[in-house]
């Protein structure tokens, strides 16, 4: 049983500004090397905290208040500043939500993408456009010298969203953080995406930590999958197991809620008041339990 | 078959800027390339298609906020492209709208009340202000809202109340037909399933024709009874729910089904269809 | 009319991300507290010049000139600021000198909101002609160097203070026009204009109901630093004798003074300056924090 290679270990979180309100209630999860695990929530359950807090990236007003982030043998909560930029972007990379704010406006695809690669591996600048034109390649552009030599707003937010995978995967980190990727894209082009993401995962081995509020992506894409209700985990396992016998009745209200097109009349069941009620006593009493061992 | 509450024929929408001051020509972008569509009393029809469609240029030409550039749209027998906005105003009480994003379509500076009150006076729906509040009591019961959501602003209630504020907002005239531009996008899954059963309750109880505008199928199955499908200002295949989502006729439709992601597991999905697709120089 | 039968089966909560709480409606914020608080002192300060100033501010005594102010050597009791170069009460004049600055600062920014924000609406709202029109003159306008301007019109309509005040109207309302009919146009693109619409308002009614109440922040904001901006305006234009008569105090008319004999006797520069500056700022903190307190979005 080899070493996981991103294990998040009973991390929890609160907001400051909401009167010391957990964000994340003792969260463990674990992705294995070549594994994709989705993060799968609704609004609010803490899922995008759980990805920034890997990049390092918690707003202020969130503070982590327990527990590690493993990364190969290192915390790394516990990690200097300097330490973490290291890591970031040679061993751990972030496909971003939203294509058109992630890239800069004024800046060419060609010097956004060489960036990286200029700043991680000292490659001289041809080398670095070379080794990106590569990459784009590698994600199924056709034109990559039209797309590099491209302002952003002249791609659409499909291309700008390979732009951003190949950048991701560009310097083949370890683990690919891809927090809703495929969220502002249409759905024929979002499957392209998804194809995409997998293929090049396969490829080089990386493990993929997926969020997403979407179970249908997730089911596509992840071999396992971690449900969060408001910061707590409800439900972990296999995706296969979790779709099909889904042991959490939040889980369940979930799975039901979403439509189907082949089945008329879904998607019309929210979730039930006592599913809601017994989610909300779970937490209330995970968090005496934790304050009482906190003073205690 | 419905009777036929709305009918627009061969709509053309074009947005054209002259080039500069002698006009050599327009430069033009053609959002719609005539398109025909019905709906009938009580009916909801879904009309669905990606980015670039035309969908939501073709909801705003059905109600006469935008001019087509050709075609026509009748409203219960009246031609609505040839009336001026004089004459559209009358029937202004029987099309309504509900929107996408609740946070901008509810005015931040006024209370729910004013909003929901004021269209109620103006159409002489009710005597009085007290008159008119009741009966805005009324339709907050309906909706599934508190009283108290009265006195309340926009920014004060959540995504979900906001939307149930807007569709509030659109029934509490009476209209006989309401135009719904992607109003669960953006919604959790649970939010959005109470504002489906709400919309379908509702349009049941009032004998409300529906236009149902989504990017997302699986959601038009779930309430409407006939779809639309368009692509880039076309229409590409329209029919009864069941016949187009069982037996897709156009090679369009059945790639856009194709492409939807269910929560089952299906290892093949991902591979499935890789040559049909479009290219990556989209 | 049949009423609305509550049959709903729908849950009246939602699983949704809970609401913010309610704001405080009329939140007192402590900029428009103390802002507004000097300002309406000042206006009081201004009504009440005769009754407040302890001296009259015309009155000369060669024998008193250049008196410093109390709590320093050879300083006189009753001129509470010391004296000018003529004897004058500093302090009685900084009073009067009130009413000249703020008069100018209602009246002339006033002005100028309401003719530049009218236009700004129209050309915002009605876009097409109506906005080419307008926007082309406010750009052709903004072209003319202002400082001649001023000079052109107080050479025409002589030194007084409707020279100042026509002055600032004819060269700022460009400023408001601008601002508003950008703030317009904005508003006349969101989804509660269109539903306001499809109800079956009318336009002006849209106009008045919807569009302008979310404009009004940025008109006030505006305002306020116009007014301080006129309050400086005036200053200038009395410094360089182009104001009201030499009779009447104002502030810039004592700066000018004042700076002759700055090295002998500081404070008749010292002071009126620092009440310039007191204004300003109040005016500025004012409109800052009304635009706060005032738009519901910010306030949360």
């Amino acid at each position: 049983m080899t070493m996981p290679r991103l294990s998040i270990e009973t991390l929890s979180a609160i907001s400051l500004r909401d009167g010391n309100r957990p964000i994340l209630r003792r969260v463990s999860l674990a992705v294995d090397t070549g594994e994709v695990h989705g993060l799968v929530g609704e609004s609010g359950a803490g899922k995008s905290t759980i990805a920034k807090a890997i990049l390092g990236i918690v707003p202020s007003q969130v503070k982590i208040t327990g527990g590690r982030i493993d990364f190969e043998g290192r915390d790394l909560l516990s990690l200097s500043a300097s330490e973490l930029r290291e890591i970031l972007g040679r061993d751990i990379a972030l496909i971003p939500q939203d294509p058109s704010t992630a890239l800069n406006p004024a800046r060419r695809i060609d010097a956004q993408m060489t960036d990286g690669l200029r700043l991680k591996r000292n490659l001289l600048a041809s080398e670095a456009r070379r080794r990106a034109r590569a990459l784009l390649e590698e994600v199924q552009i056709r034109d990559p010298d039209r797309v590099l030599s491209s302002y952003p707003h002249q791609l659409s937010g499909g291309m700008r969203q390979r732009v951003l995978i190949a950048a991701a995967f560009g310097l083949e980190p370890k683990l690919v953080i891809a927090d809703e990727p495929t969220t502002a894209l249409d759905v024929t082009v979002q499957k392209q995406i998804l194809r995409l993401i997998r293929s090049l995962q396969e490829r080089h081995g990386t493990s993929v930590l997926f969020v997403s509020h979407d179970l249908g992506v997730v089911a596509k894409i992840c071999d396992r999958v971690t449900v969060l209700y408001m910061g707590k985990v409800v439900e972990q396992g296999a995706t296969a197991d979790v779709l099909k016998s889904p042991r959490h009745a939040y889980t369940k209200a979930l799975l039901a809620a979403n439509p189907r097109y082949d089945r008329p009349d879904t998607g019309l069941e929210p979730t039930p008041p006592e599913v809601i009620a017994a989610l909300r006593a779970e937490i209330a009493a995970f968090d005496a339990s934790a304050m009482g061992s906190r003073d205690g | 078959m419905a009777e036929d509450l709305l009918v627009a024929n061969g709509l053309v929408v074009s947005y054209g800027q002259p080039r500069g001051l002698f006009a050599r020509g327009r430069s033009s972008a053609t959002v719609l390339h005539g398109v025909d569509i019905r709906v009938g009393k009580g009916e909801t029809v879904g009309i669905v298609g990606e980015s670039g469609s035309g969908k939501t240029t073709l909801g705003r030409a059905l109600l006469g906020l935008v001019k087509p550039t050709a075609g026509s749209v009748v409203f219960d027998g009246s031609d609505i492209t040839a009336l001026d906005e004089r004459a559209r105003r009358p029937l202004r009480r029987r099309m309504q709208m509900i929107f996408q994003d609740p946070m901008s379509s509810l005015n931040p500076r006024h209370t729910i009340g004013r909003i929901l009150i004021e269209p109620v006076l103006l159409h002489g729906l009710a005597e009085s202000h007290q008159a008119a509040r009741a009966l805005v009591y009324g339709v907050l019961d309906r909706v599934g809202l508190s009283r108290g959501t009265i006195d309340r602003y926009s920014y004060e209630l959540s995504g979900g109340q906001r939307q149930r504020v807007g569709i509030a907002r659109a029934v509490v005239l009476r209209p006989d037909f309401v135009l719904a531009d992607e109003i669960v996008s953006g919604l959790d899954v649970s939010t959005q399933a109470q504002v489906l059963r709400l919309l379908k309750e509702l349009t049941g109880e009032m004998h409300l024709a529906l236009a149902f505008i989504s990017h997302d199928l699986s959601v038009v199955r779930s309430i409407c009874q006939r779809v639309v499908v368009m692509r880039e200002g076309r229409v590409v295949e329209e029919g009864p729910c069941e016949g187009v989502f069982a037996a897709p006729a156009a090679a369009y439709t059945r790639m856009l089904i194709d492409a939807i992601p269910l929560p089952t597991i299906d290892p093949g999905w991902l591979t499935r269809g890789a040559s049909v697709e479009a290219t990556a120089t989209v | 009319m049949e009423h609305w039968s509550p049959t709903s089966t729908t849950a009246t909560t939602d699983t949704g991300p809970q609401p913010p709480s309610v704001a405080v409606r009329h939140a007192r914020d402590p900029k428009v507290v103390f802002a507004g608080g000097f300002i309406l002192l000042l206006i009081v300060v201004a009504i009440a010049a005769p009754l407040v100033a302890p001296q009259d501010p015309l009155a000369q005594n060669l024998l008193m000139a250049t008196v410093p102010p109390v709590g320093f050597t050879d300083a006189e009791p009753g001129f509470l600021l010391g004296t000018d170069g003529l004897g004058r009460d500093v302090l009685s004049r900084v009073i009067f000198g009130t009413r000249v600055s703020l008069t100018v600062a209602f009246v002339a920014a006033g002005l100028a909101c309401l003719i530049g924000s009218l236009l700004g609406l129209l050309a915002g709202y009605l876009g097409n002609l109506v906005d080419t029109l307008i926007s082309r003159l406010v750009d052709v306008w903004m072209a003319f160097p202002p400082v001649l301007l001023s000079i052109l019109l107080v050479a025409i309509l002589g030194t007084g203070l409707h020279s100042v005040i026509a002055a600032i109207v004819v060269i700022d309302w460009t400023r408001f026009c601008r601002v508003v009919r950008t703030e317009t146009r904005g508003q006349a693109q969101m989804d509660y204009v269109v539903a306001a619409r499809t109800i079956g308002f009318s336009r002006p009614a849209i106009l008045f109901r919807e569009i302008l109440p979310n404009v009004v922040p940025v008109l006030i904001a505006l305002l306020t630093l116009e007014m301080g901006i006129a309050v400086v305006v005036e200053a200038i234009l009395s410094f360089v004798g182009l104001s009201v008569s030499s009779d009447t105090p104002t502030w810039g008319g004592m700066i000018a003074e004042g700076r002759q004999i700055v090295h002998e006797a500081w404070w008749v520069l010292a002071v009126p300056l620092a009440a310039l500056f007191a204004t300003v700022v109040a005016f500025n903190q004012l409109g800052d924090g009304l635009a706060r307190s005032l738009d519901p979005v910010l306030r949360r």
